[in-house]
């Protein structure tokens, strides 16, 4: 037993302070405001305050922390991406993700499982092959494997699907995929920060942003007016409703995107296994739970709401997978917004607004670049200028018409 | 000991029928009728279950389907619960999640660690050092989880059923089976489930005179047997609401789509145990527990037992139990003034001793806890606060809690309702109801028999006007609440940390405490930390005391505090009544029992399956797609491309529309004319192409790829939409089927089946016609894909074969051959076609894969139009060009997707390759970078095993670049 855990035994009182301050009022000025206390707005404001000494900071938060995509997501972490800047990128995040537990003192369950992206096709798996060969140019461990490594790794798996269908031809295999504990994240990085003294504001929705000449002067909120000269949109599925305040458009379309868990069961489960034509991703948690989660509902929708459809259509593609799963029970369905771009690869950076900042298009790949996409995000506002592994995900890029395209490396077909 | 009661009136057990069933390797008996739980507990086993986290002995706790620490597994079945399991013959069952066996549970050794497991410990430690986390998280998995997956188990299909009604009564007990008559009787289609095995709800356990409820119960199904317009479904959960009242349906065998109108819950609701130390072992339970055991299964719950009341519900509790002769040591009453009904005066005939204002302090548990031996009761003091220091210990075997409920809500908050807390009820009720949601009885917050009965009566009335079949005046809701059900802090501190508040998850009063400590201080961080209601209960049993402990930390209100948010699932459902029949529709064109009986190799291609290549014996694959491909340019094949999408356009705008959706123009194009159409995204990226032809002023023919076609059909139809143009879509994908012919023979052979003129004037290259072949009639269009004088004939599905056949028949003259996609693709690579998503990606333009011919000049709008328009001013960045390999490197050759390396940088890619062609070298296409793609450089590709191979980038096409191919002429 680690000797971490003696203290519990050993103090009368639960040993334990509070993980961040519950800030009552709002300061009248910030140096940077945060709009969103998901885990990208609290490791952004963590990042300002320890790389930048940047710590008068407010993060104002309409709901609680975590409790968007942060909390909605299946926790998946990779960086088999298809483009040099989307790998570079996410493999930024995976290396600040394999130390974050020991940095923010918080054992976030960071779990490399290994990736699997099954290719059903001779088409899918040339995709797949593309993936791999860019990925090992750039350093990043991935390669195209059998149906019989697959297999080998996974034993319960049908390789025939059914037998109705394409069976699997092979897969991309990278092995550093891993999941974590998602609220932890968020939890970890809103304690980091709190402790260099940024205020996290809970239940403080922002109402409006005032731009002067061009520049932001300060953010309304339900609970008063604060002056700064830095605001950051950190609010992915909600971009659209914040994006307006300061009359900038985006590309941005936002679709539901569904999941599920079963009960617990005894791990059998090891990697991640994902399923392009069955438009699934599973995962087994550490509390024995399989997530599963899909591609897009196919309508642009703002809403949270479960539907039958999708936990139909999500074990049918399991069984079609895991034929011996047909008694296991789904325990609880549920939905998050995801904000989409064209090209599948994020918004970030300065825009043409001086002092606003945008972290947004954060579709299905956002919990992943958390930590990096904090850090950046970070040095942007820090120095008013694009971090150089952000700059191709520059909003200006849809009016330059230099996507990045990333929608090969989408886990599902959206 | 066997614990079962003389028979009695209502039991749902059939005492006839006797099963033997073995639980934990020991065997008993038990009836048909009973679950698990019951069975067992009538052989006087106690220990059915071991908690998820200490592994703390379980008993029967609620008996209603939320007991989450009695599950067991059968080595082919898992994650069963004991209170909802029939026994029956032959089960043999074992609890999950132990080592070493139930009884001797190694992992209870988890228990005497509690101190160092305080909520959310896993977060605290295991990180560091972090080379050893996958160890501790490898245990830590290990002890998780509950029951284990047989891997063996086959495919288990469930077929789905859909059901349609006017009301859908949601319970049958008596809110629900009134409201179910009030409907019927005003002519509704009622459908009423219930997820027990038999309607009556609490009539059939809960009220002590079971004679009144019995001739109620009675009562009530006779009348509803009057209506033939009633169905009943017992055994049956409404899982989940999604919206415009489409409800899951679920019961043991499958899952029934239900579209009703409207929908009545009556649910009633869930009690709710109190919190005292030690309140989770077995011989602790609920009342209703207790009420069930004795009126369902008739079996006597304890010996000697105290009830814990906060309600009229707690002194039934205690005369069902004395009745059943168990002997009722004490009332504690947690209401100072006790109880105010004619129920105290029956108690006390009874001779049962009342205390008011005391409360459970601890129940005494028995040497390794696996039953209670006693308890200890003490007063309250004004606050509400124990008083510890003055406790009376009683001996008994039982706790019968009966201290409030929560109502079962689900449904009504997935409908889009609201609940409030009512602060002189100390429960949630109903705030607001969707339209055509309606709730009564208990969910609604009435509690009296009667009440219930009127209230759902009411709601049945009230459903019939909201459907427009009931005119006159509905009642109001009968006066709610005739006694206060619920305690409004029913959970009492304890040192010794036992107290639990979530027995899924083994939570006690201090995590809660400790969790709101370090921040989580609102209802739903609360949640995600402490993990409270996220086990398989859902929380039915834990979720609003640990709203009540969260307020009164924050010094808040029940509704300030809030409740999460309430998801499908009401129960779990098995991922197989889900899935439902495996439905993998599977398209096959009507020519493949031919492919097949001329043995080709069929692939699949999306939902379809195609001839890859005929086998020929003796012969390698390579040499066989070779040989096909040298056919087709030397004499005459055909292949089956049915598969390609067809779409009919036709209408005032369709020209209009072809030239938004497609890059070129057609508002000139003559009719019986072809031409190349090219679709963009907004991106200005290729999604597809194909030709479109022209039938006439305002009816055009388009084909799209194979693997395009759904995809571009719908764009199709969003876009008409959209633009709201007057255009007629059909997608004669499926009913049209298409044979290409193609080789410098074809003409001839084509010639002999048709009368129409197909000489070279006469039918052009890129002529477009309708033909009578072979005396079905066609669409003829002449097409060059593979390089040579080719045809494409597109017949009715159903001609199709007979159209084939008449062309192998009519080709046998020039040794006419099949060939299949292998060939194809072989064939269009030699005449440099691309092909899109494979030669083409997310992100290619048409400049970059050098088909900005197909543009239309000066096209004001097109899909796509704005960004080609922007992306023509910059320089390429890639190319589509050719490349060439010297024969010799045929062993050594890339694979499509390989990289083409410069200076160590990523300079291009493979598309398409084909190790060997009828040139007699292997070529391939790739995207390069412009500064390499001029014709004769070097270029050098990374194959898989990370050696260089060296490739020469050639013009294209490869083929016959003058297209002289397509002015072959005829034999005579």
């Amino acid at each position: 037993m680690p000797h971490r855990l003696l203290k519990f035994a050993l103090s009368k009182k639960h040993p334990e302070p509070r993980m961040f301050r519950a800030p009552t009022e709002l300061k009248s000025e910030y140096d940077a405001v945060i709009i969103g206390g998901g885990g990208h707005g609290l490791a952004a404001a963590y990042y300002l305050a320890k790389d930048h000494g940047i710590t008068n900071v407010a993060i104002l938060e309409k709901g609680y922390i975590g409790g968007g995509g942060t909390g909605r997501n299946t926790a998946i972490i990779r960086s088999n991406y298809l483009t040099p800047e989307g790998i570079r990128f996410y493999q930024g995040s995976v290396e600040l993700f394999q130390d974050l537990s020991r940095e923010l003192n918080l054992n976030l369950f960071y779990s490399k499982r290994g990736h699997f992206t099954l290719a059903h096709s001779p088409a899918s798996l040339r995709t797949q092959r593309w993936r791999a060969e860019v990925n090992k140019h750039l350093g990043i461990d991935s390669r195209v494997v059998t149906p019989e490594f697959i297999k080998e790794t996974v034993p319960e798996i049908d390789l025939h699907v059914g037998g109705h269908q394409a069976p699997i031809h092979g897969a991309l295999y990278h092995p550093p995929g891993a999941v974590a504990r998602h609220d932890a994240v968020a939890w970890g990085y809103a304690r980091g920060a709190d402790r260099r003294g940024v205020e996290i504001h809970q239940r403080t929705a922002v109402t409006d942003i005032e731009i002067r000449d061009g520049a932001v002067a300060g953010v309304h909120t339900d609970k008063g007016f604060i002056k700064t000269r830095k605001v950051l949109s950190a609010v992915a599925g909600w971009t659209t409703h914040i994006t307006p305040m300061v009359g900038l458009r985006t590309p941005l379309v936002i679709h539901p995107l569904q999941a599920m868990v079963t009960e617990p069961l005894k791990p059998w489960l090891n990697s991640i296994v994902v399923s392009a034509s069955l438009h699934l991703y599973v995962s087994q948690s550490s509390r024995g739970e399989l997530v599963a989660g899909a591609s897009l509902d196919p309508y642009e929708l703002i809403s949270m709401r479960s539907t039958l459809d999708f936990a139909e259509g999500m074990s049918t593609g399991l069984l079609d997978l895991f034929p011996c799963l047909g008694d296991i029970k789904v325990l609880r369905q549920w939905a998050g917004l995801c904000d989409m771009t064209p090209d599948f690869s994020p918004i970030m950076g300065v825009t043409p607004i001086k002092g606003f900042y945008i972290d947004a298009g954060w579709g299905t790949w956002g919990f992943k670049a958390t930590p990096i996409s904090g850090k950046t995000m970070a040095f942007t506002m820090a120095e008013d200028r694009d971090h150089k592994l952000i700059e191709a995900f520059s909003l200006s890029r849809f009016k330059r018409l230099e996507l990045v395209g990333e929608k090969g490396a989408a886990s599902v077909g959206h | 000991m066997d614990r079962r009661l003389p028979p009695r009136d209502g039991e749902w057990i059939d005492r006839s029928q006797s099963v033997e069933f073995r639980f934990e390797g020991a065997t008993y008996r038990g009836f048909e009728g009973d679950v698990l739980s019951s069975a067992l507990w009538a052989n006087d086993v106690r220990l059915l279950g071991r908690s998820f986290k200490y592994h703390r002995p379980r008993g029967v706790y609620s008996l209603a389907g939320h007991d989450a620490n009695l599950i067991v597994e059968d080595g082919i079945r898992t994650n069963m619960r004991g209170d909802m399991l029939a026994v029956s013959s032959g089960l043999d069952v074992r609890s999950v999640n132990t080592l070493g066996g139930l009884d001797r549970d190694r992992l209870s050794i988890t228990g005497r660690f509690g101190e160092f497991l305080p909520v959310g410990f896993y977060y605290k430690a295991f990180h560091t050092p972090r080379r050893l986390f996958p160890f501790y998280e490898n245990q830590m998995r290990k002890v998780a989880g509950l029951g284990r997956i047989n891997s063996a188990n086959q495919r288990a299909n469930s077929p789905k059923d859909y059901a349609f009604c006017d009301l859908l009564v949601v319970g049958a007990g008596p809110a629900g089976l009134a409201g179910a008559i009030a409907a019927a009787e005003q002519g509704l289609d009622v459908l009423i489930v219930d997820e027990q095995q038999r309607p009556g709800g609490s009539l059939v356990w809960q009220w002590a005179d079971a004679a009144t409820a019995r001739e109620h119960l009675e009562g009530l199904l006779e009348q509803l047997a009057a209506h033939d317009n009633v169905r009943l479904w017992c055994g049956t959960q409404a899982a989940g609401y999604y919206g415009d009242y489409w409800v899951a349906l679920v019961d043991d065998t499958h899952l029934t789509k239900l579209r009703a109108k409207s929908m009545l819950v009556a649910t009633g609701c869930f009690e709710q145990p109190a919190v005292f130390q030690n309140n989770d072992l077995p011989g602790v339970m609920l009342g209703s527990a207790a009420q069930r055991l004795i009126q369902l299964y008739a079996v006597k719950p304890f010996d000697r037992a105290i009830v814990l009341a906060a309600n009229s519900e707690g002194y039934r509790v205690a005369l069902d139990l004395n009745e059943a002769g168990v002997d009722v040591a004490a009332i504690a009453d947690l209401r100072r003034d006790g109880e105010a009904t004619e129920l105290a005066q029956r108690v006390d005939d009874a001779g049962i001793r009342v205390y008011r204002g005391y409360c459970v302090y601890e129940a005494v548990p028995a040497a390794g806890n696996k039953r209670i031996r006693g308890a200890t009761i003490c007063a309250l003091d004004e606050k509400g606060v124990p008083r510890s220091e003055a406790l009376t210990r009683i001996d008994c075997d039982g706790i019968a809690m009966s201290i409030g409920w929560t109502p079962n809500g689900g449904l009504i908050y997935q409908a889009g309702g609201r609940f409030t807390h009512a602060e002189h009820v100390e429960q949630l009720i109903p705030q607001t109801l969707s339209p055509g949601t309606f709730a009564a009885g208990r969910v609604n917050g009435v509690f009296g028999l009667e009440s219930q009965i009127d209230d759902g009566y009411r709601a049945g009335l009230a459903a019939a006007a909201h459907l427009g079949s009931f005119t006159g005046d509905v009642p109001p809701s009968p006066s709610h609440y005739e006694s206060p059900s619920s305690h409004p802090y029913p959970i009492i501190a304890h040192k010794g940390k036992k107290n639990f508040v979530d027995l899924d998850e083994d939570l006690h009063l201090a995590d809660f405490e400790n969790a709101h400590q370090e921040g989580y201080d609102n209802v739903e961080l609360m949640k995600r930390f402490s993990t409270v209601g996220m086990g398989p209960s859902q929380g039915k049993l834990s979720n609003i005391n640990a709203v009540r402990i969260l307020a009164r930390l924050n010094g808040a209100t029940i509704n300030q505090t809030g409740t999460t948010t309430s998801r499908p699932f009401h129960q779990p459902v098995p991922i197989r009544h889900l899935a439902g029949r495996s439905f993998h529709p599977q398209r096959r064109t009507p020519m493949n029992h031919w492919h097949v009986r001329h043995n080709a190799e069929m692939v699949y291609a999306g939902a379809w399956l195609r001839p890859e290549y005929y086998r020929v014996d003796g012969e390698s694959r390579d040499d066989s797609i070779l040989r096909e491909a040298t056919h087709v340019r030397n004499n005459v094949g055909l292949i089956d491309v049915s598969t390609l999408g067809k779409l009919q356009i036709s209408g005032p705008d369709s020209v209009e529309f072809l030239e938004r959706i497609y890059t070129g123009r057609f508002a000139k194009q003559q009719v019986g004319r072809l031409r190349y159409g090219l679709a963009c995204d907004e991106t200005g990226v290729i999604i597809d192409d194909g030709v479109i032809g022209r039938f006439s002023e305002d009816r055009f023919y388009v084909t799209a790829t194979s693997s395009g076609a759904a995809a571009q059909y719908r764009e199709m139809q969003r876009w008409a939409q959209i633009w709201n143009m007057d255009v007629t879509l059909v997608n004669a994908t499926g009913h049209l089927a298409a044979i290409n012919l193609a080789g410098p023979c074809c003409r001839d052979v084509l010639q002999e089946l048709t009368s129409t003129d197909l000489s070279a004037t006469a039918f052009p290259y890129l002529a477009l016609g309708e033909a009578i072949v072979a005396e079905v009639s066609a669409k003829l269009m002449r097409v060059g894909f593979v390089g040579e004088l080719g045809y494409e004939i597109h017949v009715p599905a159903s001609q199709a074969m007979h159209v084939w056949e008449a062309l192998m028949q009519a080709g046998e003259r020039f040794g006419i051959r099949p060939f299949g996609v292998e060939a194809q693709r072989l064939l269009r690579l030699e005449k440099g076609h691309l092909i899109v998503s494979q030669d083409t990606d997310a992100l290619t333009s048409p400049f970059e894969a050098d088909v900005a011919w197909a543009i239309g000049k000066n096209k004001t709008f097109f899909v796509g139009a704005r960004s080609l328009a922007i992306l023509r001013k910059k320089p390429l960045t890639r190319r589509l060009v050719g490349l060439m390999f010297a024969a010799s490197d045929a062993g050594t050759l890339p694979e499509e997707c390989n990289l083409i390396i410069a200076n160590d940088e990523l300079v291009g890619r493979i598309t398409s390759i084909a190790p060997r062609s009828t040139l007699g070298y292997p070529i391939a296409m790739a995207l390069l970078s412009p500064d390499l793609a001029k014709i004769g450089t070097t270029v050098k590709i990374r194959v898989d095993g990370g050696s260089l191979v060296e490739a020469v980038v050639a013009s294209m096409p490869f083929y016959d670049p003058e297209n002289s191919r397509q002015n072959v002429q005829a034999e005579s």
